[in-house]
């Protein structure tokens, strides 16, 4: 169960810091836009709500991991 | 002249002190400022689903046979829910400079459900439930060196379920446009022992070892909710009013997130997640038919360990068009493994308009617990009818529209709106239809 969750994280990194390039301030003007954002939004919340109730699996995207409502 | 220089030093270091001292004081004068309402965010969805699974009928239609009918109880999963929610966002500046900024939020939330009114097999339970859960977030940030610490809590009270939680979290800023934030939350629920009111569910029926003192009696909530309380029926004796009795259900969770910068126009996120859950982990108005006719209820094990990985990817590939991108691997020791893929593509109409299409897919394996409708042996340990539990797969997708012109809609507070809707379908003929509404004041 561990091997392939630590090999999906450490692909995730390497990928990740491989191809960075240092962004200045005033170069950000596109990463700062909303929909940009690395999160879910909150017009997502209650779909998220209704996914952790009818779906078994829940976490890793911000929002609940289980506890709080009677979901999984 | 050796006078003279030195008068001239001596002024000089003079006003430069001056000015220092000037300069600190406007600095602090500058910096630290009460906290302000700087945001206010409303969301409202409506939400309507139907299917024919429903686990407090045992996962599907089901005849209950008691000592003077037969009840037929279909297994509708029809509901609709109203949800609402406001948050308040407050933003301040400390002496030393440090950003403080408190989040309040209030939500609540009415649902109308065809399954619950048959809690009771008359069907006399109420089909309706109201959640209300308030949260409080304090954050303090150190600008300069890019650290930030905050806390947070939050409470939810519905008829039978209660929380409360409290959660403490890091985070570091790199130069390089890394972000690395450390979150811990825990969770203390208590699920109230409603359970199913049948005669032959009460006659077949014991109790977990766990709910002690009610071992051999079984409990009957009063479907008009009017005292809040319940009565209980001992084997052979007449009835007392109590408060229905209540289990724990505790979960922890510790989340690791790792943002980082790829280029102008990318940036990807790593989400880990490893949740623990103990107590009460079952709901006890899910019933069970088995293979011989008999009803339990839904019992599982009390302990339930959760690792989800997300990834998310979002890049700015033209002028117009962002790609918003999301996969989630998820695990559990109950045997469940799920993968989910999303994509959403907001298309800017004008730079402050945009339409977003969507896409999400969902697949899960079964728990080793699961079973449809009467096909669990009764010689199981736990059991569960719950298709949240069984193999299948969804697909959701829908439109969302967003608006948030520089000078606020229409030249007044409100500075952004969206509107989305989404269409789900289960492969276990579940189908529900959201629709979602998010106005930000400024």
């Amino acid at each position: 169960m561990f091997k392939k969750q630590t090999a999906i994280l450490m692909l995730s990194l390497v990928l990740m810091s491989s191809a960075c390039v240092t962004v200045k301030e005033y170069q950000k003007n596109k990463l700062n836009d909303a929909e940009m954002a690395l999160s879910s939004r909150r017009v997502e919340k209650n779909e998220m709500n209704f996914q952790s109730y009818k779906e078994g699996a829940a976490g890793a995207n911000g929002g609940k991991t289980g506890g709080g409502c009677g979901c999984n | 002249m050796k006078k003279l220089s030195l008068t001239l030093i001596g002024l000089y270091l003079l006003f430069l002190h001056g000015f220092s001292q000037t300069a600190k004081q406007y600095e602090n004068i500058f910096l630290s400022k009460p906290l302000k309402l700087e945001e206010v965010n409303l969301v409202s969805s409506y939400y309507s689903q139907n299917g024919s699974h429903s686990a407090v009928t045992g996962g599907g239609t089901s005849i209950l046979h008691s000592s003077t009918k037969n009840d037929t109880l279909n297994g509708s999963e029809r509901l609709t829910d109203i949800a609402n929610m406001i948050e308040l966002k407050l933003v301040g500046y400390g002496e030393t400079g440090n950003k403080h900024t408190i989040l309040a939020g209030l939500g609540i939330d009415h649902h109308t459900a065809a399954s619950q009114k048959y809690i009771s097999s008359s069907g006399a339970s109420s089909p309706n439930g109201t959640r209300v859960y308030p949260s409080l977030n304090w954050t303090v940030e150190n600008t300069d060196n890019g650290t930030e610490f905050g806390l947070g809590t939050y409470y939810s009270h519905e008829y039978n379920y209660n929380s409360f939680a409290l959660d403490a979290h890091v985070g570091y800023k790199n130069k390089t446009g890394g972000e690395l934030g450390f979150k811990v939350s825990a969770y203390f629920d208590k699920v109230k022992l409603i359970y199913p009111t049948d005669d032959t569910l009460t006659a077949h029926f014991v109790l977990p070892n766990t709910i002690t003192p009610y071992d051999d009696i079984v409990i009957k909530t009063n479907a008009s909710r009017s005292s809040g309380g319940g009565y209980v029926y001992s084997g052979g004796g007449g009835s007392e009013s109590v408060e229905v009795p209540s289990l724990p259900r505790n979960t922890y969770t510790a989340s690791l997130t790792y943002s980082q910068v790829i280029n102008k126009l990318v940036q990807a996120a790593l989400l880990l997640d490893l949740v623990k859950q103990d107590g009460y982990l079952s709901l006890p108005f899910h019933r069970v038919i088995m293979n011989n006719g008999t009803e339990k209820i839904e019992t599982l094990p009390s302990s339930r360990t959760k690792i989800p990985i997300g990834f998310r990817l979002n890049y700015f590939a033209s002028d117009d068009l962002i790609v918003r991108s999301y996969y989630r691997y998820y695990t559990d020791d109950w045997g469940l493994t799920a993968h989910t893929a999303s994509i959403e593509l907001p298309y800017k109409i004008t730079p402050f308009m945009s339409i977003s299409p969507f896409y999400r897919y969902y697949t899960q394996s079964a728990t080793k617990y699961f079973a449809p409708i009467g096909v669990h042996a009764a010689t199981e340990q736990y059991f569960t009818s719950n298709y949240a539990s069984s193999a299948f797969n969804s697909h959701f997708f829908g439109l969302g529209f967003r608006t948030a012109p520089p000078d606020g809609i229409a030249n007044t507070h409100l500075s952004a709106m969206e509107i989305r809707y989404g269409h789900y379908s289960q492969s276990t003929d579940l189908n529900s239809n959201v629709i979602s509404l998010h106005f930000t004041l400024k």
